[in-house]
């Protein structure tokens, strides 16, 4: 055990769903309450917040939530980074403890999103008088969005699947709807996704087409939640008590990266390159290989980009990630269980909550306390979250000793 | 009638083509400004022309839309001869067994519609070779 390191020592999500009754606040609150309480202490002990959200990233989410639960004059650090939001509140939180600025720490990621439609599309809308002048960086004289390609996420997210498909083979309609079939079906032991329904492989391919392959239960969910996180230095923990220091977790590796240039990133953001830089970097801060996994959570925001990420987290051998699929290693009694919560397509994906709720998932195993869908025995997992643009986020959790 | 491209990096005229702006130093090409390469940090750029032939190297076929946007339309990315370009595969029938990845392509134009002034938008799209 380093001196350096940080644990997580209490944290939770909020079911994820609909909650008309609540605002974004109200979400951040039961989530930070509720990771106070389960790490044992009160926001009179945390020395820095930072709050992740991303469709308000302007209206100070963090301190609200402090007017909301505790008002101690720490400092707030309010962070969006596309769905690598809730990722970068906790690496926010977990440098400052580093740093030795505090010896604990509280991030929170919440979003309203129940309702929100298709993410990414449209323009700027055009003054009534039709008159073909170019305006922004590409001089575009009218929405270039259904024109030049697309701006959807479904559509983006599709492309990044096919292209894997067209460097390395392998890859169909089926194969893509088949990732969700897994999901969906571990999302039936999970009480606090947003959707626990089992579908079979044709009502995944026989529903509404959003964006060929991906089908309606082949895209993430727009729903509310939240979820949150406390982190305490080392010498901290070793002055709680020994139940605290029992259900601490250990953050073995946390990684933030962006995309370094590629020649196509600017045609088709590149979700590959820097996923697998912080892959790369994790492992080697965590010294845990992929085998050593007993448990994934990736960014399944669209069926088609699980596939890729099975490759881009070195779960498989370069251009191995069909088949590392169909050997069944991914499916909760496999080799390498991916995304056992239901992942992004059923558990949901409330933005700027998805990257601390996918630490809870993990936290949950390690801690044997995930009930029906306990991965017996889990002693180290990750968790990878991408937001576009891009902005890539690996934990590495491992159980205490 | 007046014509004007949908996008400043289209040339309309007899060839029509696109255009980039590429690295003096490393060949990076970007279809927009940048003030130093995102590649190496270079300050200099030349305007190139992009080979108007290539191969569909990823795509997808868009069903649900913002309003307004006709669906369905296949969105592609182009391999012109090493160059990414983002593009719709027009001219052909939009669904899986008529769009194949590595298909051969090549740059088409098109009038997108007429504005008030008479002027008369250009757009582009890759149909199959």
């Amino acid at each position: 055990m380093g001196s350096n390191d940080v644990w997580i020592l209490g944290i939770h999500m909020t079911k994820f769903g609909k909650h008309p009754n609540e605002d974004v606040i109200d979400l951040a609150a039961e989530a930070t309450m509720a990771a106070l309480a389960d790490g044992g202490v009160t926001m009179k002990d945390i020395g820095v917040l930072a709050a992740g959200n991303l469709m308000n990233a302007s209206a100070g989410i963090g301190q609200q939530l402090q007017k909301q639960v505790g008002q101690t004059g720490i400092p707030v650090y309010n962070v969006a980074n596309a769905c690598a939001t809730g990722a970068t509140a906790l690496r926010t939180a977990i440098m400052a403890v580093k740093a030795g600025e505090c010896d604990m720490g509280l991030a929170v990621g919440v979003e309203k999103l129940a309702g929100a439609g298709l993410l990414g599309a449209g323009g700027a809308p055009r003054s009534d008088k039709k008159v073909y002048e170019p305006s922004g960086r590409f001089g575009a004289v009218t929405t270039t969005d259904g024109r030049i390609g697309t701006n959807t996420m479904p559509g983006v997210f599709a492309q990044v699947g096919m292209e894997y498909g067209h460097k390395y083979g392998g890859t169909s309609f089926e194969l893509f709807a088949r990732i969700s079939e897994k999901n969906h079906a571990h999302s039936t032991l999970n009480p606090l996704a947003a959707y626990s329904k089992r579908f079979t492989l044709e009502e995944i391919m026989n529903d509404v087409m959003i964006a060929y392959p991906n089908t309606r239960p082949m895209c993430s969910a727009n729903c509310d939640g939240a979820a949150a996180a406390v982190v305490v230095s080392d010498a901290k923990l070793k002055t709680l008590d020994p139940d605290q220091r029992r259900r601490a977790v250990k953050v073995s590796a946390s990684v933030l990266t962006t995309d370094p240039w590629e020649e196509s990133c600017q045609i088709l953001p590149d979700v590959n390159t820097l996923t697998r830089n912080a892959a790369r970097q994790a492992y080697e801060q965590a010294g845990v290989a992929p085998e050593d996994l007993d448990l994934v959570e990736l960014h399944d925001c669209f069926a088609t980009a699980e596939l890729v990420h099975y490759d881009n987290l070195m779960l498989c051998a370069p251009g191995e990630a069909v088949p590392f699929f169909e050997s069944g290693a991914t499916w909760r009694d496999g080799s390498t269980p991916v995304n056992v919560s239901g992942g992004l397509q059923s558990k949901g994906h409330p933005i700027a909550a998805t990257g601390i709720a996918n630490i809870w998932e993990i936290c949950h195993h390690l801690r044997g306390e995930a009930g029906d869908r306990q991965i017996e025995g889990a002693t180290v997992g990750l968790a990878h979250v991408i937001g576009l643009g891009s902005a890539c986020g690996v934990h590495i959790l491992e159980k205490a000793a | 009638m007046a014509e004007v491209p949908i996008v400043d990096y289209l040339v309309l005229g007899d060839d029509p083509h696109l255009e980039a702006n590429e690295c003096t130093g490393c060949g990076a090409r970007f279809f927009d400004r940048r003030n130093a390469c995102a590649a190496c940090s270079g300050t200099s750029f030349k305007r190139v022309p992009i080979p108007t032939t290539g191969e569909v190297r990823a795509f997808t076929i868009v069903s649900l839309a913002a309003p307004g946007i006709p669906v369905p339309f296949v969105a592609a990315v182009i391999d012109c001869e090493g160059t990414s370009v983002r593009g719709n595969v027009i001219n052909v029938d939009p669904d899986p067994d008529h769009v194949q990845l590595g298909m051969k392509v090549r740059l088409a134009t098109y009038p997108v519609g007429t504005d008030d002034n008479g002027t008369q938008a250009i757009g582009f799209g890759f149909e199959p070779v």
